[in-house]
């Protein structure tokens, strides 16, 4: 005990947050290219390195705080939210990130997941949805497509999946959004805005696995395909895509569809408002694609104030303190009301009232 | 000498009879249940009877028993609920094995108890519950009342419904909150017949309703109906009283064993200055833990009702992780779902508490009874090499210094903690002669706040004397690092795959729990007043604990020569238990299971003790264990 690592100076290049460790994704899988986000936006942030902690579940993304020079834990299968509550709500002094995969988030820990969520504790959950079981070696997801043949489902696959946003809006998360691994700036931008919210963010990031399920998001990164599909979400901006913007998004009833944008009022396009206190949009909006298939919506769908978890259980301790004062032990014990044994053996009955229950 | 070696209580004063005949006679002791359905208000009754001795100055122990349902149907054997207490001049240990006194609320509560009133014993019935219908729900084809079925007991007819309407008329109180009352007239009742104080149940309705002063005066009405009811009727010739204890002096309070261990939580945290966190989920007969913590946001409580069990052992870790005295609880089924979570926190070698309000099994088996069945759960129970601390309080007011010693091994040694308790002592109360909070062990181990080598942190460099790893937290500059569930390479903590190092990992993880045994009291023998060893020991674990003791007591007052020793730390074990094992011919191990310390303590040290099992709910009565050891004496000696 005798020397100090000298501190990180604040956040200055994505040195300071990686590892001695060895890497081991496949070649080309896409969670280098997130991790390689990740640590260059954490170079970005004015934040002691020491005040981050990266918690992750199971699964081959999960492997990521590993690699990630800050405070960490590898943990259990589909736990990490979990995990990463406790963290929080004890020290919301911390910036506390969640990394999780399709099967991990959504399979076994599913219902971490969503209290997490609509409790708004204070964490930046990453779900890598390769829409696949990579660590294990191919077998179908929560979000793999229907009729999906993998090892485990040879003659196709009969579950329906999830959409991963669809199920945060329902959890009514505070911030939720989508990104793509290859797009590092997009990725950067969605980071960032996580990173600044107050509360729980949620993000989907679509990742290719290379050897389990490639190219299972070419709808939205081929040279051909992207142009035609990617709907960029933009604050207070119209949604519309395609070449041209030659696509429109529109309500029809409680419905979000995509129309020609020259058939329709430009009046009558969809403005997307991320701070709409009612989720029934941006989840109407999660419906253009139950996945990564045709036109798909990327950026932030849902960003609203609500008070965070740690913040209410702080302000419940500050307010007993304040009404009560701090804890005395020796009062504790009492409360119940006492009697006294003198040293005859006998008691003198009752200290007080024996009713202050 | 203590007395409870008797049948029933002694009269030790015959009493002078009054003017009217009427006579009072001095018990050392007695035991009174009062049984009803669980809407009766009987364990509130009986809480009030227990409070009021306790402030009289009796000892006294309670069990209360309550069905699982929260309204079984009205009238039915499964919805009886009971509330026992023994109050005693002396220093008891138990609630008694059978009631001198019984309070029947209606025909399906004496159904369910009759058989334990000693015979002989006071019967207090609700006459006005006797119709039909609930004696046809309870079972009974004839009213007891009107054959002679009862006629071996004092039976005390009170029709209670008509006196509490009576006696309530005036308090403001209607519809179906009139008969509301009808337990503290039962109570008032007792209070006469039992020569109880009154203020401190007057005084107690007057505060618990203070906002409700309707139900308070109705209360106040029916208790002191009660007590009346008993002087002008004569409902009875004889009364009684029972002495204060002469008990060891200082300050009492009157405590259950989850109070006392949420207490006892927040003592551990005070003593190691850390934040106490609590992260559960509701489960019986664990939730009162919960409950009573959450009240103490002003000690700096942090209690988190999680989403799930697993949730909860997972909120622990990453509590623990951030530096907290981190706790979750639960029971036996809520146990099994924390194991893979456990065992995450046996790798990553984080400190934490696990309690286990250990009910009746499996499944959601009897979930509002006592069993010792987790014993062996807890010892064994989580995949891979992961032997962890166990430790077991045994009463109560025990639970509160328990959770002290949890913290400070858990710290100490930067492991998880397995704590015993059990709906016995849970649910269960005594009076607790406060401790001095001033002598309460500092147990604060510091965080690691700078570098461990010149070439940076190690995460996994033991300490030479316990092999607890640094306790570095998130926030401490310079210090990163990652935690996880992969096997760590000694030293670094990196993943590490290698045969010997995993190897050096499992047995230094084995080493470092069963190293504790170093650092914990030897097991003491307890020989009443001989100074050499006896013919037997008894030993015992948990909440058996009084019950062991007082068949011990009763045997030496046959003349018997045996010992007691009892376990609080049940992994590992003291070191010295081997050694005084070794000098007994007969062991005797009495467990609510089916031998799990007898199979530890046989595989432990090769010796032949014998066990005691009784898996039915319910604790031992004094009587079992002192038939069983008069049995392995009487076998030996024959």
């Amino acid at each position: 005990m005798t020397t100090v690592t000298a501190p990180v100076e604040v956040g200055h290049s994505r040195a300071d947050f990686q590892t001695d460790q060895e890497v081991r994704w496949c070649p080309g899988c896409g969670d280098y290219t997130v991790l390689a986000s990740v640590q260059n936006f954490l170079a970005t942030v004015d934040r002691p390195r020491e005040q981050f902690v990266f918690v992750s579940g199971i699964g081959c993304s999960s492997r990521f705080p590993y690699y990630v020079n800050t405070y960490g834990m590898h943990s259990i299968h589909g736990r990490a939210p979990a995990i990463a509550t406790g963290i929080s709500t004890t020290r919301p002094d911390l910036s506390v990130w969640v990394v999780t995969g399709d099967g991990d988030a959504l399979s076994i820990g599913g219902n971490h997941l969503i209290h997490a969520l609509r409790r708004n504790v204070n964490l930046k959950i990453l779900l890598f949805n390769n829409q696949i079981y990579g660590l294990t070696k191919g077998q179908y997801s929560p979000t793999s497509e229907e009729g999906k043949r993998t090892k485990s489902s040879p003659v196709g696959s009969i579950d329906h999946p999830f959409n991963p946003v669809s199920l945060a809006l329902g959890a009514e998360a505070s911030f939720v959004a989508r990104t793509l691994d290859m797009d590092r700036n997009h990725t950067t931008e969605i980071l960032q805005a996580a990173y600044e919210h107050k509360g729980s963010a949620f993000i989907e990031i679509y990742q290719n696995c290379n050897v389990f399920n490639d190219k299972a998001f070419i709808q939205l990164t081929g040279k051909e395909e992207r142009v035609h599909n990617r709907i960029n979400l933009e604050h207070g901006k119209p949604v519309t895509f395609g070449p041209g913007d030659e696509k429109a998004v529109v309500l029809d009833g409680a419905e979000a569809k995509v129309v020609d944008t020259a058939s329709v009022e430009p009046s009558r396009i969809l403005v997307h408002d991320e701070t709409r206190p009612n989720p029934a949009v941006a989840f109407s909006l999660s419906r253009l694609s139950h996945g990564p298939y045709g036109p798909t919506p990327l950026g932030i769908f849902r960003r609203v104030s609500r008070p965070t978890y740690e913040d209410q259980l702080e302000h419940q301790v500050a307010e007993s303190i304040a009404k009560k004062g701090p804890g005395d032990l020796a009062t504790l014990i009492r409360s119940q009301g006492t009697w006294t044994v003198g040293q005859n053996g006998h008691s003198n009955g009752a200290n007080g009232s024996n009713g202050a229950r | 000498m203590a007395q409870e070696a008797t049948a029933s209580g002694i009269a030790t004063d015959p009493g002078p009879k009054t003017e009217a005949g009427n006579q009072t006679i001095t018990l050392d002791r007695v035991v009174i249940r009062f049984a009803g359905d669980s809407g009766d208000g009987m364990q509130v009754a009986g809480a009030r009877f227990t409070d009021a001795s306790a402030a009289f100055g009796n000892d006294l122990a309670t069990l209360p028993s309550f069905p699982a349902e929260i309204r079984a149907p009205a009238g039915t054997l499964p919805g009886v609920s009971s509330f026992q207490v023994q109050i005693a001049d002396f220093d008891i240990l138990t609630a008694g094995d059978a009631p001198d006194c019984l309070v029947a609320m209606n025909p399906a509560a004496l159904q369910k108890n009759l058989a334990d009133l000693r015979s002989g014993g006071t019967l207090i019935v609700n006459t006005e519950a006797f119709d039909e219908r609930n004696l046809a729900k309870a079972g009974y084809e004839k009213n007891p009342l009107e054959d002679q079925s009862l006629a071996g007991y004092r039976v005390i007819e009170v029709p209670m419904e008509s006196l509490t309407k009576e006696a309530v008329k005036d308090s403001g109180v209607s519809g179906r909150d009139v008969l509301r009352s009808k337990n503290f007239l039962a109570l008032g009742l007792l209070a006469w017949l039992f020569s109880r104080p009154t203020e401190p149940t007057i005084e107690w309705a007057e505060a618990k309703f203070k906002n409700k002063p309707q139900v308070a005066a109705a209360n106040v009405a029916a208790f002191k109906a009660g007590y009346n009811f008993g002087i002008t009727t004569e409902a009875t010739k004889v009364t009684f009283e029972v002495k204060a204890a002469q008990l060891p002096p200082g300050t009492y309070t009157n405590v259950t064993g989850n109070t006392s261990l949420a207490w006892g939580l927040i003592a551990a945290a005070r003593a190691a200055d850390l934040p106490l966190f609590y992260g559960t989920y509701p489960i019986t007969p664990a939730s009162d833990i919960l409950h009573e913590l959450s009240k103490h946001k002003n000690f700096g409580v942090k209690t988190f009702q999680a989403e799930d069990e697993i949730a909860a052992i997972g909120s622990v870790v990453g509590a623990a992780f951030a530096g907290n005295l981190a706790v979750t609880g639960s029971s036996g089924p809520g146990i099994a779902l924390k194991s893979e979570g456990i065992s995450l926190a046996f790798q990553t070698e984080l400190p934490l508490i696990v309690v286990n309000v250990q009910r009746g099994g499996p499944s959601t088996g009897l979930p509002t009874k006592p069993e010792q069945s987790d014993l062996l759960s807890a010892i064994y129970g989580r995949h891979g090499e992961s032997p962890l601390p166990v430790i077991a309080a045994a009463s109560p007011s025990d639970a509160f210094l328990t959770a002290v010693e949890a913290a400070r091994i858990a710290l100490k040694y930067m492991t998880p903690v397995i704590l015993l308790s059990d709906n016995h002592i849970a649910n269960g109360s005594e009076p607790w002669l406060l401790p001095d909070l001033d002598k309460l062990p500092d147990i604060s181990v510091p965080f690691a706040t700078v570098s461990n080598t010149s070439n940076g942190f190690l995460p996994y460099l033991r300490d030479f004397d316990t092999f607890a790893r640094p306790w570095a937290i998130p926030g401490t500059p310079g210090l990163e690092h990652r935690l996880g569930g992969l096997e760590k390479e000694s030293n670094t903590g990196n993943v590490s795959y290698d045969p010997a190092n995993h190897q050096l990992m499992t047995d230094s993880r084995a080493w470092k729990v069963a190293n504790i045994a170093n650092d914990i009291p030897g097991v003491e023998v307890a020989r009443g007043d001989r100074d050499t060893d006896g013919d037997l020991l008894v030993l015992g674990w948990g909440s058996t604990y009084g019950t062991i003791r007082a068949a011990v007591r009763r045997c030496r007052l046959d003349g018997i020569p045996i010992d007691q020793a009892h376990l609080r730390h049940l992994n590992p074990f003291p070191a010295n238990l081997g050694e005084v094992l070794a000098r007994y011919e007969r062991v005797l191990i009495p467990e609510l299971n089916t031998g799990h310390l007898l199979r530890l303590i046989r595989a432990e040290y090769l010796v032949p003790a014998t066990g005691l099992h009784k898996v039915a709910g319910v604790p031992f009565h004094i009587s079992e264990i002192e038939t069983k050891i008069h049995s392995m004496l009487g076998e030996t000696r024959s």
